[in-house]
């Protein structure tokens, strides 16, 4: 059942232009900065090769790739998540999910993973770039993978972030800028530095891009999948815990 | 009779905020029952359409789908009922097919019974042309088509209609009113609408909603007897002498409107040929003689506008 829901909401945003548009621009603007990593790197490589243990084309091309996705898809992703719920309000189409034998538990959990789907789907196509290299030299395969792992949970947690916000308006573009202002405030959160010690470490626990950073560095750390499946879970279960008032409050 | 109870409604309550839309509403809708709601525009139809659908949850009471509690149990109570509120829930970018298809998976019809399932539904509402076509190209009836097509898709044992007739030609309409009527025999169906023909065409009982209390519930055919008419109008040429008509074998009493017009009530057979004759005999000169039929539009204007006149002298003492 969530599948079905799922599917419905991934094939909903390939009906329209905007996740083509989106694919088409990521991919070049992705390209290009691809391309001029290359030639970054192309030009340090005959001082680096000297270098005892010296950072490879993973860390000089691929992290900082990835690390740009992030906060790229920082920007686009509220475009993607808006209308997962305000558009079935405004077309009053929820009814439809509400009145058929299906819990809200399933009809979120449904939309969150049709986002997830997505979002794994162009991780796909951004990951054939860096695979590529493997024609010419050979990378750190477990570097990748951790990039990867990390980048995916990111984009769940920005899905996750999104479906909540949709949930709360008929508008469309409200969710867009709630969930592009939720996202941003989290990305930016560990840049105060205060000078009390505890402070700083709560905020950069909350931060979205610190624990990123570790997944990048091939760091694979049970705090930062931790810190990812908690976000998740409690955007999820306030966009639950929402619709379901709803049905008290109308 | 043994017919199924489909629907139990006990005491429900429904607050907007301070508002209450719907006070303590009871019925039970049986299997082989048409019922028709009425009721002005904000009376607490839908409302009382949404609750019963667990679109709503209500402020009190309680609500029985097929003997399954809809607040304890909502998954199973919901699969079997269908429902097409007031908007039909449709999504303009799909076809006919796709929508119906992904409306079969969320009532879990199984992947075998799906396309007849489909078939079924599009020709029961007439959708077999337009299978292809994308919903939101589709004219409002057809949207209103495929909304019903959604709600009798997995063949529930309830189906609640909010306004089904409503933007469907003369022609469809027909059509819609003979499909319920169908649904009927084997299914409980629950709609609302403001047609009060289109209830007297369709339902076997009707139930009339003003301000959120129920205040009128019977069944067709003892709304039929009580408007059958015991009455007879009577209009004449030259003032009729009420203590002469009184004598007329079969009517019980005379009551005078006018110089020249008189109703007259009668209990057992019509005695409109004795009053016939009577007229012609004292040289009256009859006019008109006919039967004082009340409709169900009297009713219901009795009872959701007397209520509001009262309120007014009311609040004008």
């Amino acid at each position: 059942m969530v599948l079905a829901i799922a599917m419905r909401e991934l094939r909903a945003l390939f009906l329209s232009p905007l996740a083509w548009t989106i694919l088409a621009t990521l991919q070049l603007i992705l390209a290009y900065l691809f391309l001029t990593q290359l030639d970054t790197f192309m030009l340090l490589q005959p001082r680096l090769a000297g270098i005892e243990g010296a950072p490879g084309v993973t860390d000089i091309v691929v992290a900082p790739l990835l690390q740009t996705v992030g906060f790229l898809l920082l920007l686009i992703s509220p475009a993607i998540t808006m209308r997962v719920f305000s558009d079935e309000k405004r077309n009053r189409t929820l009814t439809l999910l509400l009145s058929a034998p299906v819990s809200i538990t399933e009809i979120v959990l449904g939309k969150f993973l049709g986002m997830v789907l997505f979002f794994l789907l162009l991780l796909a196509l951004l990951a054939l770039m860096p695979l590529s290299l493997y024609a010419g030299t050979t990378l750190d395969g477990g570097k990748l993978l951790s990039g990867l792992l990390g980048l995916s949970l990111l984009l769940s947690a920005f899905a996750a972030v999104g479906v909540y916000m949709s949930s709360l308006t008929e508008q469309p573009v409200v969710a867009a800028i709630s969930t592009l202002g939720a996202l941003i405030l989290l990305w930016i959160v560990d840049w105060s530095g205060s000078k009390r010690e505890q402070v700083n470490g709560v905020l950069q626990y909350l931060s979205l891009q610190g624990h990123l950073e570790s997944f990048l560095k091939g760091l694979f750390s049970t705090a930062d999948l931790a810190y990812y499946l908690l976000l998740i879970a409690t955007f999820l279960i306030l966009t639950i815990r929402h619709l379901d008032q709803q049905r008290l409050t109308g | 009779m043994g017919a199924k109870i489909l629907i139990r409604a006990e005491g429900l309550y429904r607050h907007y905020g301070h508002y209450l839309a719907v006070e303590d509403i009871s019925f039970e809708l049986a299997q082989g029952e048409v019922l028709g709601f009425l009721g002005p525009n904000g009376a607490g139809k839908s409302t009382t359409m949404q609750i019963l659908t667990g679109n709503l949850a209500p402020s009190a009471g309680r609500v029985w789908i097929d003997g399954i509690d809809l607040l304890d149990r909502p998954r199973r109570a919901k699969a079997c009922m269908g429902y097409l509120p007031e908007q039909p829930p449709v999504y303009r970018d799909l076809t006919v097919d796709e929508y119906l298809s992904y409306c079969a998976r969320l009532h879990r019809v199984g992947r075998s019974q799906r396309g007849p399932a489909i078939r079924r539904a599009k020709a029961r509402c007439g959708l077999d042309s337009v299978g292809r076509r994308l919903i939101g190209n589709l004219s409002k009836g057809y949207q209103q088509r495929v909304g019903i097509a959604q709600a009798i898709l997995h063949n529930p044992a309830v189906v609640i209609l909010d306004e089904p007739t409503v933007g469907l030609d003369p022609n469809q309409i027909r059509d819609i009113r003979s499909l319920i009527r169908e649904l009927g025999e084997s299914h409980g169906i629950i709609l609302s609408t403001h047609i009060l023909p289109e209830v007297q065409a369709t339902c076997s009982h009707v139930q009339i909603i003003h301000q959120g209390r129920l205040v009128f519930s019977e069944s067709m055919a003892e709304l039929e007897r009580r408007l059958g008419s015991r009455a007879l109008l009577l209009e004449t040429r030259q003032p009729p002498d009420p203590a002469l008509l009184q004598e007329v074998a079969g009517v019980d009493s005379v009551e005078m409107l006018g110089e020249t017009r008189a109703r007259l009530h009668f209990d057992g057979d019509n005695p409109a040929e004795a009053v016939a004759a009577a007229v012609a005999a004292h040289g009256w000169g009859l006019v008109e003689l006919a039967l004082d039929r009340q409709t169900l539009e009297q009713v219901f204007v009795e009872l959701t506008c007397g209520d509001t006149d009262q309120e007014r002298e009311q609040e004008a003492a």
